[in-house]
């Protein structure tokens, strides 16, 4: 077999026998233990050495702005490099974490249904299979349909990816890792993912297509409708820790109570976990998924929105579907959860960075476990689910925090 | 179709549909979500098959029966077969008959495993198709497989008995999968049949009456479901039916929800009917004196009918005493159940159309032939 490049994408078929798959898969093992072992070594050695990641990079701004001034640079150099990199970082972050969530999506689903999922390109359990999608994707023909407003057509995939992309500049991955640490950090995530909704209108009108017609209306219908409880369902937490920044709601959980238990929001008494549980339906249902993916409806709008797009465009729509995964878990994160902090003291030692990707990997995973156990809710049952239960119970929740606090006050 | 109001829309639901379940093609008239009307057109899928008979020998139309409901291809050889053993007057074998009770029952079940699967595809939940369809029916596929060789198109059930004894093993391994599938029943029941969301899509949704069941002359599980205690295996029982003790579940309303639970409980009877079978499968010939070349039934005709998968599946067979049928007719049930969609949908959401038209379990090759 002649060696290139591409054998990266799994061994040539007919060479399966037991031995090589067992092979394979130590081989597999010990390639991760050979990746993955030097990045703990060197994660937990920065950790014991210089602490948490994000004021490194500080040091390193501070470091920069130095040497610049040393050698002369213009003075918007440094400004600009301290707007650049995190956006680079948000830039990687953001086409990585779907990408991630995507394989999750394929080896969970696959595991729920009794399969195995992709177990060949990446040589380790199919690791590379959304690269390859991704790749597949782009080299494919791009289908604008004779009838479909070409502009709009183009313009949809775009507006419903930008918004997702902005989406993630305030939220906080750690202690001063964060792209924007806005005031309003909170309004910002959930006005900016709702601009997403014209996205989705846009390309349903664009295609002139009855199916994606019907399926951009019910997206625009489902969508606003569960902006509100979503909303609402945040509100106890910005009453309780009063601020809207992501990163001071992640530093207002810190702490034990009695000493057990974290001080994150979901374990306060009843209105933490009410307000969870709505924020998470609502974010399924903001994330167009089983049970509430009425706008792309398989079985009934064959694809909704989408059925006219192909290629890219379709890949774009797909990579916003999985970003707002990640966002809606990286906000449930830093809200519920505490964002990067360790639950208790003496687990300290793992960096914050891996604790806000565990647990919104943990979530990630129960929102994939709910697409793939769920059947799909009629339209006007979501609705009545939103407006006549939903609503409701967020504002009962909201008044409870309201009298919680007054109570604590007094 | 009429002309259309103002705030109507024509929806053109198939023939390439995800959810049409081949090649159906319903023209559906839209009032935002609501639907209006609709009409099923049908012939996609056409194929002659009973033109072609014509020009078939007898055993040679044995091959073709396998592709009208290719779901249950055992049950369309068994209703074929029966039906020219009428013209023949042809004494079966007892183990041959067993064997055709076994194989076809469990063909039932494989059948009422796949409308388990794409309804819950219908309805948006993807698991069980995999569990229904990428598990268990892959282990009845797998039995028909060791017993025939084919696991789409047996063409097991022959003229006169049936084409292959069972190999060593076969009886303790469609045992084991009969203990099987009777967990696997629970585990469906949790993930699907009693699903709050599953409920809310089926219960109450796309009711049809008894009297109008009867009317539209619907057959099998959708009639049974609409309360019609109606099975031919207990009305007219062919075969060796009558020796075996089994139920005839009834639904209450006629709604989504029942015709669903119809096939979830006939594959738990026919469970119940293969465990018999087998223990008490007997020894000799599975092939009676029939002619084998040159199968030349009396001049005459025949109708036999047996229970299908989806009803009443019936062969009208007339021979002029030549080697091939003088002309061959097929009672399809999914093609008269199909008669009663363009009633039924009306005044429900796009989306319960979609339920409707699952639950009443069409195959678009029994259909259209």
């Amino acid at each position: 077999m002649a060696k290139g490049p591409w054998t990266v994408l799994g061994p040539a078929v007919g060479s399966q026998t037991a031995d090589a798959i067992k092979r394979r898969y130590l081989m597999s093992f010990v390639m991760l233990g050979c990746i993955f072992g030097p990045i703990f070594a060197v994660v937990v050695g920065v950790q014991l050495k210089v602490g948490e990641i994000g004021p490194l990079l500080g040091r390193a701004m501070d470091a920069f702005s130095v040497f610049a001034a040393q050698r002369g640079a213009p003075v918007w150099v440094v400004p600009a490099a301290s707007f650049l990199v995190p956006c680079l970082i948000l830039a990687v972050l953001f086409n990585l974490a779907p990408v991630v969530v995507i394989w999750l999506e394929l080896k969970i689903a696959a595991h729920i249904q009794v399969r195995m999922g992709p177990m060949w390109v990446g040589r380790f359990h199919g690791i590379l299979q959304p690269v390859a999608d991704g790749l597949k994707l782009m080299l494919k023909e791009d289908i604008v349909p004779a009838e479909a407003d070409r502009w709009i057509h183009y313009l949809a995939p775009v507006v419903v990816l930008v918004p997702a992309f902005v989406a993630y500049a305030p939220v906080s991955f750690g202690p001063r890792l964060v792209g924007i640490d806005l005031d309003t950090g909170t309004l910002f995530v959930m006005a900016v993912s709702g601009l997403s909704t014209l996205g989705l209108l846009m390309a349903g009108w664009a295609s002139q297509n009855k199916y994606s017609a019907l399926g951009g209306l019910r997206a625009a219908a489902q969508t606003v409708s569960y902006e509100i409880p979503r909303v609402l369902s945040l509100l106890p937490v910005v009453m309780w820790a009063g601020t809207l920044s992501l990163s001071g709601i992640a530093r207002a959980q810190e702490g034990l109570w009695m000493g057990i238990l974290p001080k994150w929001f979901i374990f306060y008494p009843g209105i933490g976990l009410i307000a969870y549980v709505i924020y998470f339906i609502c974010t399924v249902a903001e994330t167009n998924r089983t049970p509430f993916d009425i706008a792309e409806a398989e079985s009934e709008l064959v694809s909704g929105f989408n059925t006219e797009y192909s290629g890219m465009k379709f890949a774009l729509f797909f990579l916003a579907e999985y970003a707002y995964v990640f966002l809606g878990a990286a906000v449930g994160t830093d809200l519920f959860f505490g964002g990067g902090s360790a639950p208790w003291n003496f687990l300290r030692f793992i960096p914050s960075y891996v604790w806000f990707i565990a647990k919104t990997l943990g979530q990630v995973f129960l929102i994939i476990l709910v697409r793939w156990t769920y059947p799909r809710i009629r339209v006007d049952r979501l609705m009545e689910f939103c407006w006549k239960f939903l609503v409701p119970w967020s504002l009962v929740n909201v008044a409870l925090a309201g009298a919680l606090i007054l109570w604590r006050a007094r | 179709m009429e002309r259309l109001s103002e705030h109507e829309l024509l929806l053109n639901m198939g023939p390439q549909h995800p959810s049409t379940h081949g090649v159906l093609r319903v023209v559906l008239k839209l009032d935002g979500e609501v639907v209006t009307g609709a009409v099923p057109d049908v012939g996609y899928l056409h194929r002659g098959v009973e033109k072609l008979a014509e020009n078939r020998t007898y055993p040679q139309f044995v091959i073709l029966t396998d592709r009208n409901d290719y779901l249950a291809a055992m049950l369309n050889n068994w209703g074929y077969c029966l039906s020219v053993e009428k013209l023949l007057k042809v004494e079966i074998p007892q183990r041959a008959e067993f064997l055709r009770v076994i194989t076809g029952e469990l063909d039932r079940i494989a059948s009422h495993l796949v409308f388990i699967g794409t309804f819950g595809l219908d309805l948006g939940a993807f698991t069980p198709f995999l569990y229904a369809f990428g598990r268990e029916r892959e282990m009845v596929l797998d039995l028909f497989e060791q017993l025939c060789g084919a696991r789409l198109t047996y063409s097991y059930v022959r003229i006169g008995g049936v084409s292959h004894d069972v190999p060593e093993g076969w009886i303790e391994k469609a045992k084991k999968f009969i203990v099987h599938m009777r967990g696997c029943l629970k585990e469906y029941d949790d993930l699907l049949s009693y699903n709050p969301i599953f409920l809310d899509r089926t219960k109450g949704i796309g009711v049809l009456s008894a009297s109008k069941a009867v009317a539209y002359g619907l057959t099998g599980p959708n009639l049974r479901a609409s309360g019609v205690k109606s099975d031919l295996r207990e009305l007219d029982p062919y075969g060796v039916y009558s020796q075996f003790e089994f139920d005839v579940p009834t639904g209450e309303k006629g709604d989504c929800w029942d015709r669903y639970m119809m096939r979830r409980h006939e594959i738990e009877q026919s469970c119940r009917i293969v465990e018999q079978a087998l223990d008490r499968l007997p020894a000799g010939d599975i092939m009676g004196k029939v002619p084998k070349v040159n199968l030349r039934p009396p001049a005459g005709e025949s109708y036999a009918q047996i229970e299908g998968a989806r009803g009443w599946l019936g062969y009208y067979v007339i021979s002029d005493g030549g080697t091939s049928p003088y002309r061959l007719h097929v009672r399809a049930p999914s093609f008269i159940n199909l008669a009663v969609m363009g009633e039924i949908l009306k005044g429900w959401k796009v989306a319960d159309a979609v339920a409707i038209l699952g639950s009443i379990d069409i195959v678009l090759g029994e259909v259209d032939r």
